[in-house]
């Protein structure tokens, strides 16, 4: 414990770490206040000349943007849900029972988790367009599914592992079956891991742009990152910039308060899904 | 294997719970890899098919078999291996300079006793941040009307146009990038040193060892394996990118990568067996950087988590 006290290193390395996440943040948000006349004409400098709210009501007042917002939540909400429930099966597998090809099923998982999603991007336009799923909720659901699933996985039987094996026996001696010790002890124990490996999967299908511009055509399910590539306004050549900036404060609200609330709890799903000695 | 050792009389129940476990097993995992491969490898498969047409969405009943000559103008193409160029550059260089602030970060972390929550929730904002609003934030920052970069940097002229040339403009995408994945990379080096017992580290200080010996005698050889999964793990993300381009660039000044070149084939040309032949390319470069940082590592990833 000796080498943990203040250091003037530490102290530097601490600030260094505040400024280098919270500048840019801080940078959209001085944007986001700026006029959109101080933007068209050009301000290099980093405060507001003068102080408005006008870019969030404007934002606040475009049927797209909010029609954008409730596409993204309504889909990153429901392909988290059903990802998550199919990942708590395979990944209690995966950590408790012996069955031949577990390994299999982990490189399938990690081999889609390093897939390059643009490749598939062709062939799903093409199936989508055929099976009329192309522009709608599900075409978006199902691609996140597929590729929120890794990370669930991962995450969850890390989580797993942890769980004292004892507990699942006990139940068992007591004559439970596999599928009630699962239900009834097991469940209870993981649902702190399954509320992070939720948070995970939430924040990667929040942050799809690749899907969300080629496999939506109209705002009946664009999400918000595409929403904000396309949101240009009258003049190509003079994009609102401040008015992108306020939208894009609001979409990094509910990150933010995630965040916030459970930054442990992420930290743990992060490092424990990916590195065990 | 509890079961067996549960009812270790009974060789015929035990056979029989060896079986009803594997049928158990394979029922939970079913369903995700089902949902797996059915968005992957099933379009892969057909990706593969429609590489060998010449197929454009615009006119599909013109679709012709042309064997693999896709593949031959694809890579007889210099736009190909520009592209390559850059998206090989552009991994490269965010992983290594991800992988020193990142590790100085993870020092800082590890030893830091003060504000934790703080420093755990500002290293989380660029991670969970929408890549399209980090590249907004660094085009804007970076451009000419209403950037403040070159007002602060002292070596830049304040008319200097980030955007204008190849060189500058592939600085600013690394730059967005770095910023936004340097926190992943630096909880994965977190965890990696957290498992380091103090007390080597103490005998090392005892021994006279200096802070550069402590550092790459003792530190960095044990965590070689966490070193290797972040590597790796952003090695293929970064090869993959596409959406700060798509919003910094839109690929303009030669700043495009394999990634935006296969989307832009596909859905702002409808070139789909020119651009299936792209996918199967870019699917057969991840496959092969894959292969090749494993064997150089020869790291067993499932090993490295513990796995049997």
């Amino acid at each position: 414990m000796k080498n943990r006290q203040l250091t003037p290193s530490t102290g530097i390395g601490f600030v260094a770490i505040l400024v280098w996440c919270l500048l840019p943040i801080v940078w959209i948000v001085m944007l986001s206040f700026k006029p959109a006349t101080e933007t068209q004409a050009g301000s290099p400098q980093f405060l507001p000349e003068a102080w408005t709210w006008s870019n969030y009501t404007d934002v606040w007042d475009n049927p797209d943007f909010k029609r954008a917002l409730i596409n993204s939540f309504g889909i990153s909400l429901i392909a988290t849900l059903l990802s998550v429930i199919i990942a708590t099966l395979c990944a209690y597998a995966i950590a408790r029972l012996e069955f031949k090809g577990k390994r299999v099923v982990l490189s399938i998982a990690l081999a889609i988790a390093m897939f390059p999603v643009v490749s598939l991007v062709g062939p799903l336009f093409d199936l989508w367009t055929t099976f009329k799923l192309y522009d709608t909720w599900p075409g978006l659901i199902i691609p996140y599914m597929s590729f929120t699933l890794p990370l669930a996985i991962w995450t969850l039987s890390a989580f797993f592992r942890e769980i004292p094996w004892e507990m699942e026996q006990a139940a068992q001696v007591d004559g439970a079956t596999s599928w009630q010790a699962f239900r009834k002890v097991i469940v209870p124990l993981a649902a702190p891991g399954v509320f992070t490996a939720a948070i995970l999967t939430f924040f990667f299908a929040w942050n799809d742009f690749v899907f969300g511009i080629s496999l939506t055509s109209t705002t009946a399910s664009r999400p918000v990152p595409a929403q904000l590539a396309f949101f240009v306004g009258p003049d190509q050549f003079n994009p609102p910039v401040s008015q992108l900036a306020a939208a894009a404060i609001v979409v990094t609200i509910p990150i933010i308060v995630i965040v916030l609330l459970f930054q442990k709890r992420i930290v743990a799903g992060l490092t424990s899904g990916a590195v065990k000695g | 294997m509890t079961t067996v050792t549960a009812t270790p009389a009974l060789a015929a129940k035990t056979s029989d719970r060896t079986r009803a476990e594997n049928r158990l097993g394979w029922k939970l995992v079913a369903p995700a890899v089902v949902m797996m491969l059915l968005v992957t490898a099933y379009p892969m498969f057909r990706a593969l098919y429609l590489s060998l047409f010449r197929y454009r969405l615009t006119a599909p009943d013109d679709r012709e078999f042309t064997g693999i000559s896709n593949y031959v103008s694809v890579l007889t193409d210099s736009l190909w291996w520009t592209d390559v160029f850059n998206t090989v550059l552009i991994m490269v260089a965010t992983v290594a300079v991800e992988l020193v602030i990142g590790f100085a970060f993870a020092m800082v972390m590890h030893r830091i006793i003060f504000a934790k929550g703080i420093v755990r929730t500002s290293i989380l904002i660029p991670y969970g941040i929408i890549t399209v609003v980090s590249a907004f934030a660094w085009q804007f920052a970076f451009s000419l009307n209403n950037g403040f970069v070159n007002g602060w940097l002292p070596f830049v002229g304040d008319d200097y146009n980030w955007f204008g040339g190849r060189w500058s403009a592939i600085f600013a995408i690394c730059v967005s990038e770095i910023w936004k994945t340097t926190p992943f990379m630096s909880l994965l080096l977190l965890a990696g040193l957290s498992q380091i017992p103090e007390e080597m580290l103490e005998a090392a200080k005892v021994d006279g060892a200096t802070w550069w010996q402590r550092l790459f005698r003792v530190i960095l050889p044990n965590m070689k394996a966490a070193i290797m999964v972040a590597v790796l793990f952003r090695a293929l993300d970064a090869f993959r990118i596409f959406d700060n381009i798509f919003v910094m660039t839109r690929g303009a000044q030669d700043t495009e990568s394999v990634s935006f070149l296969t989307y832009r084939q596909v859905i702002e040309q409808f070139e789909l067996g020119v651009g299936s032949a792209l996918s199967v390319l870019l699917f057969l470069s991840v496959l092969l950087i894959a292969f090749t940082l494993v064997k150089l590592f020869k790291v067993d990833l499932a090993s490295a988590r513990g796995e049997k």
